[in-house]
């Protein structure tokens, strides 16, 4: 994986609390069997009509949108279905990070092997986000922190391991590889 | 020795290395469940490392979701009509093949919802840690196992490594008071609870349902009361093992046998919450006081008792969102409100108590005119015997759908869809947006509810019916 450092774009404002993984990527795009082109389809049910034309009511077909890499969203984004799909999807459209009061657990692990921010704030922080689509930030994942142009840095937490993968640019699976003799122990141990 | 949890239990006899400030704990998974839709590109990164799947002794394989329902389609020569579907099971089929996974495949009479299978093979035990690529994993705590879904990055780890790299989550005592009425189920319980302490109540934590109406319940009720742990955030919901768990378990083809059997059970029933262990949270419900529930809206905390009317809540945005969807409004009482479709089926309401409660409704009963009713059992087993019990023929005869077993209609991922602007009362799990369909209006409920509901034509108290 590429290593991570900082990320500067305007936000984009989806308000709606507990969007659910059905809804950043429905169910019926998860026949697939490889990982790309998953975003066209995201948020798929909100941003397409019936006829497959974009709704110009939804964020995402709003000209302000147009290269925004940093997604507000109400509480407990990424709730439901533990379809890594979700932050393939958000991924592949250009997302980079997602910013709530809450962040589903599924969701979040999934974000994090893949390089896709989650990133908790406060409610009063999550509030003016809210309250203030497309305002330039900057997150700077060496010091954990979100900064809002002309505004003070807000520190967020972020896991210390997935942390120091992102800015290393370290596979998970390769560290786990290596305890792979420290698993063969406990196997034998426990006679398994 | 300090007092611990059950959570606290199995967690620690997995952790091969111990969690530290900077690193996670590496922890040992005993069984491996998978199916065809988050497995792909997991096998596809093992084939680009050069990786074996290290413990195939551990992992199962079955198909499920994109899996159609229709006997001609499963056993017949007619093709399955979506390609992507039909592509994804053929290349689960290649996968197994090449890493020699064992693979319950199409016409598998052992084949069905990977939930349901685990516990119904015996192969889902006390103490184990269980995952999968799917977030209704938390079922098989019902066994007072540590199960809880991930996502396909985490299948290949467990692939290579058969570990898991994770922070341990809090501990959340979940504590249930008196007994369930008739006519009210472990559904109805489950759905108060999140009703009661909402879809994010949970997230960090691990559940352990405890109390007097847990302990009274049946394995299939109890299943039904940990998977959906996740609809309220949670990462898992245990419950200790006690007779009942050994009475389902002794026999079955994977459970021990013999001697071993002797040894299991000794660990087994060790497998409690010390008395004095505390948790990071706790929330108490009283079963006594609970009636049949039912979801008003787009997630399943959006519920209330059948009897009950819509909440206002002026000014929540989403909430009116929720029920501009749902076409309902605040004040609506959902008792009488037409309905269109009715599934019964899913890893929370496909086993054959659940069959057998919707069969008691149906029994001498027609299915309403104009109403599509779809039973879809949990697995072949299911099937197999609620056909031998009598079952099957009540549906049909009652005039509802009875197909091969599948997730179906839960996430209709197969075909098996519920039209835009219809309503559906379900026995699954997600009420979300387009859950079941484009445009789909999803409302969960017990099996009672569902069936009386497809009798009546319209949402109905079952407790008329029983």
């Amino acid at each position: 994986m590429e290593s991570m450092h900082v990320i500067q774009s305007k936000t984009v404002v989806m308000p709606s609390t507990n969007i659910d993984t059905d809804q950043i990527i429905p169910a019926r795009f998860l026949t697939m069997t490889t990982k790309g082109g998953l975003g066209e389809h995201l948020f798929a049910d909100l941003r397409y009509d019936a006829q497959g034309n974009p709704n110009p009511g939804f964020i995402l077909n709003q000209p302000q949108s147009k290269g925004c890499a940093v997604l507000v969203a109400g509480k407990n984004f990424g709730c439901g279905s533990s379809r890594e799909h979700a932050p393939w999807a958000l991924l592949d459209y250009g997302f980079r990070a997602v910013v709530s009061s809450e962040i589903a657990d599924i969701f979040k692990n999934n974000s994090l092997k893949n390089g896709l921010l989650p990133i908790v704030v406060d409610a009063p922080t999550h509030g003016w986000l809210l309250a203030n689509p497309g305002v330039q930030v900057t997150i700077d994942l060496a010091s954990n922190s979100l900064i809002p142009a002309g505004k003070p840095a807000i520190k967020f937490p972020l896991e210390a391991f997935a942390r120091y993968c992102l800015l290393n640019g370290v596979d998970e699976l390769g560290y786990l590889r290596t305890k792979l003799p420290e698993i063969e122990r406990y196997e034998c141990a426990r006679g398994w | 020795m300090t007092a611990r949890t059950l959570f606290d239990k199995v967690w620690s006899a997995h952790e091969v290395v111990a969690e530290t400030a900077d690193t996670p704990a590496v922890l040992y998974i005993d069984l491996h469940l998978t199916h065809e839709v988050t497995s792909p590109q997991a096998f596809s990164m093992l084939k680009s490392l050069g990786l074996p799947v290290r413990r195939t002794d551990r992992t199962l394989a079955t198909l499920d979701h994109s899996t159609p329902t229709r006997t001609e389609q499963v056993f017949g020569n007619v093709p399955i009509v979506l390609d992507a579907a039909a592509k994804q099971v053929r290349t689960m089929e290649q996968n197994s093949k090449e890493f020699g996974v064992e693979l319950f495949g199409m016409r598998d009479p052992k084949r069905g919802i990977v939930h349901i299978i685990g516990p119904e093979l015996g192969a889902s035990q006390p103490g184990f840690t269980i995952v999968c690529g799917d977030s209704h994993t938390s079922t098989h705590g019902a066994f007072g196992a540590l199960a809880f879904g991930i996502g396909t990055t985490e299948v290949g780890h467990v692939f290579a490594t058969q570990c898991l790299l994770q922070r341990k989550p809090k501990g959340f005592s979940v504590n249930v008071h008196g007994n369930l009425r008739a006519g009210v189920t472990a559904k109805d319980l489950i759905l108060a609870i999140i009703g009661k302490i909402g879809v994010s109540g949970g997230t960090g934590h691990v559940f352990e349902f405890r109390g007097e109406a847990i302990s009274a319940m049946s394995m299939d009720e109890r299943m039904t009361v940990c998977n959906m742990s996740i609809e309220a955030g949670a990462r898992a919901g245990m419950i200790a093992p006690d007779q009942t768990t050994f009475r389902y378990l002794k026999g079955r083809p994977r459970a021990p046998k013999g001697a071993a059997w002797d040894a299991a059970l000794e660990r087994w029933k060790s497998l409690t919450t010390d008395p004095g262990a505390t948790f990071a949270a706790s929330v108490d419900i009283d079963a006594g006081a609970l009636e049949p529930m039912i979801t008003y809206g787009t997630n399943p905390g959006m519920v209330l008792p059948i009897s009950g009317s819509i909440p206002q809540r002026a000014g929540d945005a989403a909430f009116d969102k929720a029920l501009s969807y749902m076409g309902f409004h605040a004040g609506d009482s959902l008792l009488g409100k037409p309905v269109d479709v009715v599934f019964i089926g899913s890893c929370t309401n496909g086993r054959l108590e659940d069959l057998q409660a919707a069969a008691r409704v149906l029994q001498g009963r027609k299915v309403a005119k104009g109403v599509r009713m779809l039973i879809v059992p949990g697995s072949q087993q299911v099937k197999r015997d609620a056909e031998a019990a009598g079952l099957a023929k009540i549906f049909v005869e009652a005039g509802a759908e009875w197909r091969e077993s599948g997730c179906s209609m839960c996430l209709g991922m197969n075909g098996d869809l519920v039209e835009k602007g219809k309503y559906s009362v379900s026995t699954s799990n997600r009420n979300f947006e387009g859950r079941q369909g484009v445009g789909a209006r999803t409302l969960l409920a017990s099996p009672f509810t569902a069936a009386a509901s497809a009798v009546s034509g319209r949402i109905a108290d079952p407790r008329e019916m029983l």
